[in-house]
């Protein structure tokens, strides 16, 4: 098929009726690990292209959490920005230089 | 103040904000996501006559119209509250508050999920952000993966994930508990997929003619499956539990009788993604919010707001259109979203005379769109409409 393994990553580059995609051609900073992503990604959609699944921690004993429904509805997937704003991954854009964590609930 | 505010871009309020606008009407469309188009966005099936259809471009036309016809949009917003006022609708949203004289609900549906242990690992994810992910996005959701549950959408979005190279090593039924109800019973599940009419039709060819009857389809299915664009369907299996540690690692899965009772030792099936796929409800509560009084009807998949075949309700100013009114398609949508925009024409310009007539045909559009729906979520969805709209006139 057209699914291009690419380092492990999850891209889908071409597609057979909606075409290829931009390369990528942006980082994000996510836990202090540099992640490519691409124009127009979401925090969301970068992250799981390099199959990071786990986006944030409920306790240190429970599961923890990454997206579920991928159009705001859920909030499962919420990660904080800068200043410590939370946001969820899915409804946010990534932009070049953009740092990401993860929300890590102790209690 | 605006004439008209919009909540939602998908296909219903885009069809209604084109339909208002061009006819004067001043019109504000707002959006929780960052791009327009709603469920628009990552639809791609093939017509019976080969052809693609592609929501993303339908999308880009839509929006290209109403933009034509100076609708404003306002993206990034998530409604938060609303408020009736002397002369229409207050809407409070995270990124400012907004008047307008008309409110049009075109908020959509949600997803129904399905309860199993393990079902918030992640790696398990609705059927609904496979779709996204891998058309909007661009992104597989994993490497190898499985769907719970069987409905119309499973089998659209399958071929999807399917098309963006995705591997999906089967389609299984949810485990029999007191919440998945009658989704876990593969009887129950043949006599629904059986009995929507042109819906998936190879998997009705390979499953056999619609003549047999689903006790029988049932009772003899494939334990090992039946394949539908090479994707093994377990109508005889379901999946007990998602397993991992930090994310989804494997399933178990278990052979079934046909009312979805265990027989036989679990298998273990090693996957790093999941997707639940429990069907959609309206999505209807911003119109409890705004006063509206609300029906069950199984046929259109939940609860829906009481409104008129014309897209009024019983509040002044406040229209509907789309899922919020009960699950179709997104052409149903699209034609509901024209009824609503002339209903609110016709509201707000009193002194002209409504066009009765070019209401009433849309009114007929939606029927048509209806009956040449490729999806078709629910049987007796035109009977049940009827019943609500009898209500509003005379409940």
């Amino acid at each position: 098929m057209t699914y291009m393994k690419n380092n492990d990553r999850l891209r889908v580059l071409n597609h057979p009726v909606l075409g290829a995609v931009k390369a990528e051609s942006i980082y994000l900073n996510f836990n202090g690990r540099q992640i490519a992503a691409m124009e127009g990604d979401t925090i969301a959609s970068a992250l799981m292209a390099n199959d990071i699944k786990n986006f944030r921690q409920v306790n240190p004993q429970a599961q923890n959490r990454g997206i579920y429904c991928n159009i705001g509805h859920c909030f499962e997937c919420r990660v904080q920005i800068e200043n410590d704003v939370t946001v969820r991954a899915c409804l946010t854009k990534v932009y070049d230089g953009m740092q990401v964590s993860s929300i890590i609930q102790n209690k | 103040m605006y004439d008209l505010v919009i909540i939602g871009a998908g296909p219903s309020g885009l069809e209604a904000a084109i339909q208002a606008s061009k006819q004067g009407v001043k019109t504000f469309i707002i959006d929780e996501f960052y791009r327009a188009g709603g469920r628009l966005l990552g639809q791609l099936h093939q017509e019976p006559n080969g052809e693609w259809v592609n929501g993303l471009a339908i999308a880009e036309n839509l929006i290209n119209e109403a933009k034509a016809f100076n609708v404003q949009f306002k993206l990034e917003a998530s409604v938060i509250h609303l408020e009736k006022s002397d002369n229409g609708w207050i809407i409070y949203t995270n990124k400012g508050v907004y008047k307008t004289k008309a409110l049009l609900l075109a908020t959509g549906a949600a997803e129904r999920t399905i309860a199993l242990p393990g079902n918030t690992l992640p790696g398990v994810i609705s059927i609904g952000a496979a779709q996204v992910l891998g058309n909007v996005n661009r992104v597989l959701p994993g490497k190898r993966g499985i769907i719970i549950g069987v409905n119309p959408l499973t089998m659209a979005i399958a071929r999807e994930l399917q098309l963006c190279g995705g591997n999906l090593e089967g389609i299984y039924l949810p485990p029999k508990n007191i919440i998945n109800k009658q989704d876990s019973q593969p009887l129950e599940i043949m006599q629904r997929m059986m009995g929507l009419g042109n819906l998936a039709p190879s998997m009705l060819m390979r499953i056999g003619s619609k003549f047999v009857p689903p006790k029988l389809a049932i009772q003899f299915y494939p334990k090992n499956g039946m394949k539908v664009w090479g994707i093994p369907i377990y109508m005889r299996k379901v999946v007990t539990r998602i397993i991992g540690k930090t994310q989804v690692e494997a399933v178990e899965v278990q052979h079934v009788d046909i009312e979805g009772n265990a027989i036989g030792n679990p298998e273990f099936v090693p996957v790093d993604f999941v997707c639940l796929s429990g069907g959609l409800r309206p999505l209807i509560e911003l119109a409890e919010l705004a006063g509206c009084d609300v029906l069950h009807k199984e046929a259109l998949s939940g609860a829906v707001p009481l409104h008129s075949e014309s897209m009024e309700t019983k509040q002044s100013g406040l229209f509907l259109s789309g899922n919020i009114t009960g699950v179709e398609s997104a052409k149903v949508a699209r034609a509901q979203g024209k009824v609503a925009g002339q209903a609110i024409v016709n509201y707000l310009q009193p002194t002209i005379d409504p066009n009765k007539e070019l209401l009433n045909r849309l009114a007929v559009g939606v029927k048509k769109a209806r009956q040449e729906a490729l999806i078709q979520f629910k049987p007796n969805i035109e009977q049940v409409r009827s019943t609500v709209y009898h209500q509003y006139k005379h409940g």
